[in-house]
């Protein structure tokens, strides 16, 4: 192959998401869980979508990978609207969602399976993905027999298996312990870096999306606009010991600022004219983000 | 950090690219990002053989059956042994001493007369004859209705409009135990047999359908939405998620329903029936055959064991997995 082919390649997976509005229910219990949001993902970018719980992070989520439909605007995938889901958008859910009927490998063959490969190149992908995630030993286990971090690196290079243009993962780390999730973090922009799909990651974790992204769009508080595009200008690859550099702190702290607005305007007004310290909670040296 | 992950992808035998472009994808991206970074000595690195399919042969059947001789079923076994004999102690004290408080043994059998009346009729042709034909009764009937139940409960469990559509319907012909269907049945049916096959299907299909049904709806909708992103049809959906994803339900189903199956066979049999094991043991009263009562019942029993047995085993080897689910088969 040639990196002329590889350019190609990544010139595919741009996702334009246009002036997005969602409303669930009529009348009485309507809920506008997104309002007016415009974002992309340039291909072969890592952009994350970081906001307070039950700003309709994750209904954008599914509106991009085709399971909910807009009540206005549109999202499009390479010029293309999207209308359901397909293996072109690989996707990676908060809970673990491993077939437990299936082995960890034919989990990971799934895909390629409904696409009509056969099976002995089905079980090399798998097992060269498996490789790559460092699970190869476990390819005859059941995901019942794993770790949640397992189950989520599994879960990811699953849904890397069918090469889609784009991978949408929400809170993928959201169950993890922290060091878990540290080294997680490690090992999805190792992958990245090979595959140079765009990516579109949701989480509440601020470090993990300045570690990971090119981009952040920080959502406000429901109904769920966005409040604030930030580019990372750190270089790549990442490592671990970024995390202590200026650059990396000063936009924690950037961060910090505009969500902690957030996560105060979605509690309710008599805590929030209280202060959270006045309500017997301590602000932490990291600050309201770290609890939401 | 970033080069030693990289090294290991390059090295991998991906897919042939020109032949096939899904897999093909995946090689391509992975590669031509490294090809900077890595030397040749990494392109060899070695995979182990992709594992054989796994064939089921008898002797692997045998060996994983023999792996669940552990103590743990050894203490079962021999519990179960107990429970066992403490009824027949209870019987056979009760005959031997003929005891009469409320409930009276004056005319129950002993074991030992029962035990001679299965060494004399035990062998004899019509008693043999009689059981294959309940179990055929059985096997037809249950048959019928797990391939009607099931098929049917996951289409239900997955359409809101086929259950709005069968659901009042099943809800009205569910509380109608299958023997008060016999009269009907009779009238229904050209003949004798296929009337006690239809009771036997009517008392299986309703446990199995509803467990079906449960099963689907059970079933986690994030597998569901996995799925269909990794590109599942709606059939694959059914085949390669929903079945397998609703079969721990169906199996309770089929054990329940095998269980209503014997119930409503036996009484059909005794109601209408020639042949059969109900109809044995009827016709033992009939003919005031005390021990062949006993021997009927306990025909019976083992019978609804065995079957119930059987359905456990293929449980076991359809569903592996269940060994390792939190709190699963225990
Ligand atoms: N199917 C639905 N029907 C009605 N309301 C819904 C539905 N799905 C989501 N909502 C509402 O939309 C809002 C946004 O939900 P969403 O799950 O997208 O939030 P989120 O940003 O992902 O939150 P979290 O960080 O807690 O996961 C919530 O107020 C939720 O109650
Ligand atoms: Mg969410």
């Amino acid at each position: 192959m040639t990196m002329a082919m590889t350019e190609a390649e990544t010139h595919k997976g741009f996702i334009d998401v246009r002036e997005m509005g969602v409303t669930f229910g009529a009348n009485d219990n309507k809920v506008v869980a997104v309002d007016n949001v415009s974002l992309n993902v340039q291909p072969g970018e890592f952009v994350s979508l970081i906001g307070p719980s039950g700003c309709g992070k994750s209904t954008l989520l599914s509106i991009v990978a085709g399971f909910v439909k807009p009540t206005r605007g549109e999202a499009l995938l390479d010029g293309k609207a999207i209308t359901k889901p397909g293996s072109d958008r690989g996707v990676v859910f908060q809970q673990y969602s491993l077939f437990p009927w299936l082995s960890v490998r034919k989990n990971v063959e799934f895909g390629l399976k409904m696409a009509g490969v056969e099976q002995s190149k089905r079980n090399t992908t798998a097992r060269a993905l498996l490789d790559l995630a460092g699970l190869l030993s476990f390819e005859n286990h059941y995901p019942d027999q794993l770790s949640g971090g397992m189950k989520q690196r599994i879960g990811i290079v699953r849904a890397l298996a069918t090469s889609p243009q784009v991978l949408l993962m929400d809170e993928p780390f959201g169950a993890l312990d922290t060091q878990t999730r540290v080294v997680m973090q490690e090992i999805l922009t190792n992958i990245w870096q090979q595959f140079r799909i765009s990516v579109l990651f949701i989480t509440h974790d601020i470090e993990e999306s300045i570690f990971l992204s090119d981009r952040i769009y920080v959502m406000t508080a429901r109904p769920g606009r966005i409040k604030a595009e930030i580019k990372v200008p750190l270089p790549r690859p990442r490592t671990a010991e970024m995390t202590d550099t200026p650059e990396f702190m000063n936009l924690v702290q950037e961060l910090k600022g505009l969500i902690r607005e957030e996560s105060l305007a979605a509690m309710a007004p008599e805590i929030r004219d209280r202060g959270l310290s006045g309500f017997g909670m301590k602000v932490g040296p990291k600050g309201v983000g770290e609890i939401f | 950090m970033g080069s030693t992950a990289t090294a290991k992808i390059v090295a991998l035998p991906m897919v042939d690219k020109q032949a096939d472009p899904v897999p093909a994808a995946v090689e391509t991206k992975a590669s031509a990002a490294q090809v900077s970074a890595t030397g040749p000595a990494a392109t060899q690195m070695p995979i182990p053989e992709p594992e054989h399919i796994p064939t089921v042969s008898l002797t692997r059947v045998f060996v994983n059956l023999w792996g669940y001789v552990t103590r743990e079923r050894i203490i079962t076994a021999s519990l179960a042994c107990i429970s066992i004999g403490a009824l027949f102690l209870f019987w056979y004290l009760g005959t031997k001493y003929r005891l009469e408080f409320y409930i009276r043994f004056k005319n129950v059998p002993t074991p030992y007369e029962v035990y001679q009346q299965l060494t004399q009729v035990g062998l004899s042709n019509k008693y043999l004859v009689n059981i294959a034909i309940s179990v055929r009764r059985i096997l037809l009937g249950f048959m019928i209705a797990t391939a009607i139940g099931v098929p049917l409960g996951l289409v239900i469990g997955k359409y809101q409009r086929v259950r709005d559509f069968f659901m009042p319907v099943v809800e009205i012909m569910r509380p109608i135990p299958a023997i008060a269907w016999v009269p009907m049945s009779i009238m229904l049916w050209p003949n004798n047999e296929a009337s006690i096959v239809f009771i036997t299907f009517i008392g299986a299909f309703f446990p199995i359908l509803l467990n079906t049904i449960h099963g689907v709806h059970s079933l986690d909708g994030v597998l569901v939405r996995a799925a269909r992103c990794l590109g599942a049809s709606e059939i694959r959906l059914f085949l390669n998620v929903i079945l397998p994803g609703s079969l721990p339900h169906i199996f309770t189903g089929l054990a329940v329903g095998m269980g209503v199956a014997w119930v409503s066979l036996i009484a059909a049999e005794m109601i209408s029936g020639q042949f059969g094991v109900g109809y044995f043991t009827w016709e033992a009263y009939s003919l005031v055959d005390y021990p062949a009562i006993v021997l009927g019942m306990i025909t019976i029993g083992v019978l609804g064991l065995a079957c119930s047995g059987i359905i456990r085993m293929v449980g076991i080897l359809l569903m592996p997995w269940l060994a390792f689910a939190p709190g699963g088969r225990r």
